[in-house]
């Protein structure tokens, strides 16, 4: 009398399958180590008491690469010249398949870029996140948003209408009020006394390859630093004022209620009950 | 229960009041910039400047205290009788022998002449590259003579809204504007009022406060492609500036609004019965009109910089252009 094997087994097609997926991964992996390297970067261990404020970063992150994604593309129809830029513009926005919505997403994209920077940073100054050991996360933080910003200052003139050239003119001048080398400054973003043609491509070439060059270096280096450092708890944290994780038994549970009254097991203050 | 430690060193001093007078006098500054910078400006200054002091000697007195001398401790050593001299021919090597191995290892030479190779070629790659970068936007700028077309044009006492190409071959985007008055003939030559249309402010472009005759518009075509065009109007508001809303009357003196000094002005030349713009340059103000204005005339500066009063010594430097 036979039993029928249980479910668990994998029939043999199923383990011929599976096999015939991981087989290329294995290879990788064992040629590169990579996969490792991956699952290293994305599983890791977080605080249990992290919540969606956390994410802003992250949302940030995607903000850039959307950026970053749809700016290359415009750039295959974009030309940088002060006599065709803006018949350019009105080309991608009106005769070219979907240009109006990569255009817009580039367009409302960079406002949605900078507002979540401004979240994310206002995240980690009130969660105190900014604190020993990640000042100098916060530091490259600052960086990335003042590259943000001149990716803001940078792109906008290259539509290369009346608000474009206007608001490019106050904002050069206004660089160059600044004490002392303000003039200088000045002239080095427009490269000339006056603007000229040469003001569009140098602001298309600093908007383009320059800044998100570094923005995309210090992006490597933020996020080399959140995985060394790990994720910091929120402020109401048990685990941030230094106690120790207590695994407690429903049964227990009303003796352990000092630091966090509904929790089944929890952060304990060192020292409290013993 | 634990019993209470104590603390074993010496407190440290309690808290300085400097800090406090050294900020009371920064504020003091800050306040009498606005208020009299004459008089509350130096008294703010010279409070900050004591209390900065006392503040600074207090706070390394920890760090400037001079060490006291310890005496050296001496103990006498009983002589020895000195054992005879070894002839050089004998006994062990004065010096001991080196170690084996390199004092200057290949490895070391290899790692510092990869690292110097490799600054060296980086340095002459990059340096030429910033440069370029870079020097291009400080040399060769300069503003070439613009033919702006006969004097018969500029009918006396009028002014026209004249634009022109600054660089004909770069083209419409080196297109400039500036406002001329004829204003008749002072000892026997032309007098002309030109108004650079530039801001003082952040350099938007001024407009004329009063009516611009567009259907008067004239163009005058000169050479290298150069187009000027001409419209009459009569500024009887001065200009104001759309952008942030500084006005100046129709000489160009800062009337209202945020300019820190009057319109540039260019200066002109007439050549063959025809008027030529040259250089333009910095204005703080005009006093009297037209004729005979007599103008405060400095070096060409950007838009928003001052160029008299305390605020000049921000700008010390200007490009040279």
């Amino acid at each position: 009398m036979t039993v029928a094997p249980p479910r668990r087994r994998k029939s043999a097609r199923r383990q011929r399958l599976e096999g015939a997926i991981t087989y290329p991964i294995d290879w990788l992996e064992e040629r590169s180590g990579l996969i490792g390297g991956l699952r290293y970067f994305l599983f890791r261990k977080v605080p249990g008491d992290t919540n969606w404020f956390h994410t802003l970063g992250s949302a940030t992150l995607t903000a850039f690469l959307v950026q970053a994604l749809t700016g290359v593309i415009l750039a295959m129809y974009y030309q940088p010249d002060p006599n065709t830029a803006y018949q350019s513009i009105n080309h991608i926005t009106n005769d070219l398949t979907l240009g109006w919505l990569v255009r817009g997403m580039h367009k409302w994209g960079a406002s949605v870029f900078i507002i979540l920077l401004f979240f994310h940073m206002a995240r980690v100054f009130l969660f105190g996140a900014y604190k020993y050991p990640r000042e100098l996360n916060w530091i490259v933080g600052v960086m990335l948003l003042v590259f943000g910003m001149l990716e803001g200052f940078t792109g906008y003139l290259l539509p290369w209408d009346q608000t474009a050239y206007w608001a490019t003119v106050v904002g050069i001048n206004l660089n160059g009020t600044a004490p002392i080398l303000g003039p200088f400054l000045a002239d080095f973003l427009r490269g000339g006394a006056e603007i000229g043609p040469d003001t569009l491509s140098r602001f298309y070439s600093l908007h383009m390859l320059l800044i998100p060059g570094a923005i995309f270096a210090l992006i490597g280096l933020h996020l080399y630093l959140v995985v060394r450092l790990g994720v910091s708890s929120p402020p109401w944290s048990g685990q941030a004022a230094g106690s120790d994780y207590v695994e407690v038994t429903p049964t227990t549970d009303g003796r352990s209620g000092l630091t966090q009254p509904s929790a089944r097991s929890g952060w304990r203050r060192n020292g409290g009950e013993s | 229960m634990t019993e209470p430690q104590h603390e074993e060193r010496p407190h440290p001093p309690g808290p300085s009041l400097y800090p406090i007078a050294f900020a009371a006098g920064v504020a003091c500054i800050l306040v009498g910039l606005i208020v009299n910078p004459t008089l509350i400006a130096p008294i703010g200054a010279a409070i900050a400047v004591v209390f900065g002091f006392l503040w600074a000697r207090d706070a390394t007195m920890e760090y400037r205290r001079v060490p006291e001398p310890i005496e050296p401790e001496r103990r006498e050593v009983p002589v020895k009788a000195e054992a005879p001299a070894i002839p050089a021919h004998r006994g062990g090597a004065a010096m001991p022998e080196p170690e084996p191995g390199e004092r200057f290892p290949r490895s070391k030479f290899l790692e510092a002449s990869t690292l110097g190779l490799g600054a060296v070629i980086g340095g002459l790659v990059t340096v030429p590259a910033i440069g370029f970068m870079v020097v291009p936007a400080y040399v060769k700028q300069g503003y070439p003579s613009v033919d702006l077309g006969p004097l018969e044009n500029f009918t006396e006492g009028k002014w026209f809204v004249t634009s022109f190409f600054q660089h004909p071959d770069a083209g419409e985007v080196s297109r400039r504007t500036a406002y001329i008055r004829n204003n008749g003939s002072l000892d026997g030559k032309p007098s002309f009022t030109i108004i650079s249309n530039r801001c003082a402010h952040l350099g938007c472009p001024v407009q004329p406060n009063g009516p611009v005759q567009d259907d008067q518009k004239k163009v005058v075509k000169g050479e290298h492609g150069q187009r000027v065009t001409m419209i009459p109007a009569i500024p009887a508001g001065g200009f104001g500036c759309p952008c942030h809303g500084g006005q100046y009357d129709p000489e160009g003196n800062r009337t209202a609004g945020p300019p820190v000094r009057g319109l540039d002005r260019y200066d002109y030349e007439i050549k063959n019965g025809r008027l030529w713009l040259l250089k333009p340059y910095s204005v703080t103000t005009v006093v009297g009109q037209g004729k005979d204005a007599r103008i405060h005339k400095y070096k060409l500066t950007g838009p928003g910089e001052h160029v008299d009063g305390w605020e000049q010594i921000l700008y010390p430097l200007q490009p040279p252009h």
